[in-house]
């Protein structure tokens, strides 16, 4: 049977079991809008800004390990939906993003609502497709999601000429897919998975570091029991949070530039370091010839080779897929007849209980000023550490990280690679709509919710009882955090005048509002709030304006030069 | 230190950008760069110039490698291989010169392409540095034009770079 081409693009997302597309209509998406209002498989969700419909699917895809959908149409929908994507690569997050383009005949003639969305795009992409001809959308479409998901997960764009999306063709969606030029490495080299078991299992001081890729592989399981085999402290960076559960008495909190005493002093002073589907970014590891100056083996596993050996020289480099590679690493263990050596262990734990007796997140509460780390605390204690947990960009989100303890992979839902202001909200959208019966929490500042406030509205249209925790301290805090520390507290731009009255905000879009001043309030207002289930409720926290994230490491300085709260 | 590097990739409007996008990106440099269709009409085959640390070459090439339409990278460099570069060069060719200018093309191996009562024009191949000898040797007075291919390369003997 023929069919135009939006509908063989709509008909490819109901084979792909798409549940939810997130977009925004134009000029050069109404034929793809008429094919979505004649079905009902794939439900929509009109969000208020491009940038917010890639976001929500971007938090719809973590949090459910589905490939999200984003329809936007051509020109400044595309440019507008640029840092959602860019957003989500920087992550490894899985999307297709459906853009309109004018029709063929007007490309290149600077037509009304026209950008090169292919180049535009490119550098943020893992791979981007102009179709030129109905008759290629459905195997295009097939590779978009293959690639997204596949591999190192990514965001893949697909732009839609409008000609190209009315023109009739024969419909066969094909049940394979192959890229010459594409066959990524799921299982790891066994004879490096043997030398990597070997230095794990004669290591006296042995360390684990895991990132964003065992959310994305799924591999909590493996890399827990792996963790629990070897008797190793296990760490996680910002984008590895909840792939190991950090209640564990083997959990040594977040490393990195805001991590804890015990994390960094262990990832600098292990004999054997494995790194799990992480990247040793500039802000987990530091100063790289700090980092390299001590001795230690490296051991990386990582779905990506351009990741392995990019900043950090490795000695045992395993490419494959996380899950997969630990899988095979834990049989050889298991067969192994030798056993991590006890004594040394012991007096490696030691080592490690000294560096985390010093308590490292602690801070000084108030009876006045409501300190933004008991908000949190609060959060953890009222929802058990079980909620779905968002957040945008700033101390609110170091914050949130070190002081929510996630004990499942999943529920940490936040920008970590591009650090993207206005993620929180839309991304919370997305999870909510994925799990409608979860408690879902978007921690945020008065700067960050700022940046994709509308899409309160979009919450109201589709019954998203979100709670935005709002840590409003007037500042921009990170930003005013590193005046202070590194400018000689000039608070260049960094005050938030002329806020806006969030509990009236609130209401005019719908929603509750509260606003809590004293310390004494928090838990009542967080109760309050989680006890309307139907409701998406804001609470204002005015929080301690002075505060700061502790401990630090300043860029560019060492893992083991750290600032600790007392040392100011 | 200088290599070469060999692609093969997909005959796709679009794959150049995305390789040259690639090194303007990351800051890696390219001395040259050139592309054309296989005897297979799918397939282009690119051979880049690059210069970079150990580590910056290998990155170069997971990196390309990770290009979606990339379907094979080699170095070069790695073994033993040839490397051939053409040139155009339109000189002034008048009075003395002219014979002069005639006898350096034979040295060189170059062949007059094209004349005018006051031009030759020299079509010259070779390694990048016997083009820059030849350069080096003229009077540069009498350089009008050069137009230069960059490097093409292929591996010697049985190092064969094909699907």
């Amino acid at each position: 049977m023929e069919l135009t081409g939006a509908e063989i693009a709509i008909r490819c997302l109901q084979e792909e079991g798409v549940e939810y597309v997130f977009g925004y209509p134009g000029g050069a998406v109404l034929f793809i809008y008429d094919a979505l209002f004649n079905q009902e498989k794939v439900k929509h969700v009109l969000v208020r800004h491009e940038q917010a419909a890639v976001h929500a699917a971007d938090g719809y895809s973590r949090s459910t390990d589905k490939v999200g959908v984003a329809l936007v149409t051509s020109g400044p929908g595309v440019t507008n939906a640029v840092t959602g994507i860019a957003t989500a690569y920087m992550d490894s997050i899985p999307l297709v993003v459906i853009s309109g383009q004018v029709p063929t005949s007007f490309i290149g003639e600077d037509a009304f609502q026209e950008v090169d969305a292919v180049g535009i795009t490119r550098p943020c992409v893992k791979h981007n497709f102009l179709v030129k001809d109905a008759k290629d959308i459905a195997s295009t479409l097939k590779k978009a999601f293959y690639l997204a998901k596949s591999g190192r997960p990514g965001p893949v764009l697909v732009d839609i000429p409008k000609d190209v999306s009315n023109q009739k063709v024969e419909f066969a969606y094909p049940p394979v897919v192959n890229i010459r030029s594409y066959h990524p490495e799921k299982h790891g080299d066994v004879a490096q998975i043997k030398r990597a078991a070997q230095l794990l299992i004669e290591a006296k001081r042995p360390m684990i570091y895991a990132g964003g890729g065992v959310v994305l592989s799924d591999a909590s399981k493996p890399l827990t029991d792996l963790v629990r085999l070897l008797g190793a402290p296990c760490t996680n960076t910002l984008m590895g949070l909840g792939g190991y559960p950090a209640t564990d008495k083997q959990f040594v909190g977040m490393l990195g530039m805001h991590g804890t005493y015990e994390a960094n002093m262990g990832m600098q002073n292990c004999d054997v370091l494995l790194a799990v589907g992480a990247r040793f970014d500039d802000r987990v590891i530091g100063n790289v010839a700090h980092f390299a100056s001590v001795p230690r083996k490296i051991i990386h596993i990582d779905i990506d080779p351009a990741s392995i050996s990019k900043r950090v020289q490795v000695d045992v480099p395993i490419v494959g897929d996380v899950g997969h590679v630990l899988g095979d690493l834990l049989a050889v263990l298991h067969s192994s007849k030798q056993k991590p050596d006890a004594v040394a262990s012991a007096a490696w734990w030691k080592q490690i209980d000294e560096w985390r007796s010093r308590n490292s997140l602690t801070y000084k509460n108030s009876n006045e000023l409501i300190k933004p780390q008991y908000v949190i605390e609060k959060l953890y204690e009222i929802t058990h550490g079980e909620a779905f947990v968002t957040s945008d960009v700033g101390q609110h989100q170091m914050w949130a990280a070190q002081y929510y303890k996630f004990n499942q992979p999943r529920r940490w839902i936040n920008s970590g690679g591009l650090g993207t202001m206005g993620f929180g909200l839309p991304a919370a959208m997305g999870v909510q709509l994925a799990h409608p019966e979860a408690q879902v929490a978007c921690v945020t500042g008065e700067g960050s919710i700022q940046m994709n406030i509308q899409e309160l509205s979009t919450c109201k249209q589709f019954h998203l009882p979100i709670k935005v925790i709002a840590l409003n301290n007037r500042y921009l805090g990170m930003v005013r955090q590193w005046q202070q520390f590194f400018h000689g507290n000039r608070y260049s731009e960094s005050y938030m005048d002329a806020l806006p009255d969030f509990v009236k905000l609130a209401e005019a879009y719908g929603h509750v509002g509260i606003r809590v001043e004293k310390p004494s309030d928090v838990e009542g207002a967080l109760r309050e709030a989680f006890a309307r289930k139907n409701d998406l409720v804001f609470i204002d926290f005015r929080t301690d304006s002075t505060e700061n994230v502790f401990p630090m490491v300043p860029g560019g300085k060492g893992l083991s030069e750290i600032i600790f709260a007392e040392d100011l | 230190m200088r290599h070469i590097i060999s692609l093969l990739m997909e005959n796709e409007a679009g794959a150049l950008s995305r390789v040259a996008g690639l090194f303007s990106a990351r800051g890696y440099n390219i001395e040259s760069l050139t592309v054309a269709p296989t005897e297979d009409e799918t397939m282009s085959r690119m051979t880049i110039v690059t210069r970079g640390s150990d580590a910056i070459i290998e990155q170069i090439k997971k990196q390309l490698n990770k290009l979606i339409e990339v379907v094979a990278v080699v170095d070069l460099t790695d073994g033993d291989h040839l490397e051939r570069e053409l040139m155009l060069v339109k000189l002034r060719a008048q009075g003395e010169a002219r014979e002069e200018l005639k006898r350096m093309a034979d040295i060189f191996r170059g062949r007059i392409i094209d004349v005018s009562d006051k031009t030759y024009t020299i079509e010259l191949t070779g390694t990048g540095s016997k083009l820059d000898s030849f350069l080096q040797a003229i009077d540069r007075g009498l350089i009008l034009e050069t137009v230069r291919t960059g490097s093409s390369g292929i591996g010697r003997g049985d190092r064969i770079l094909k699907l």
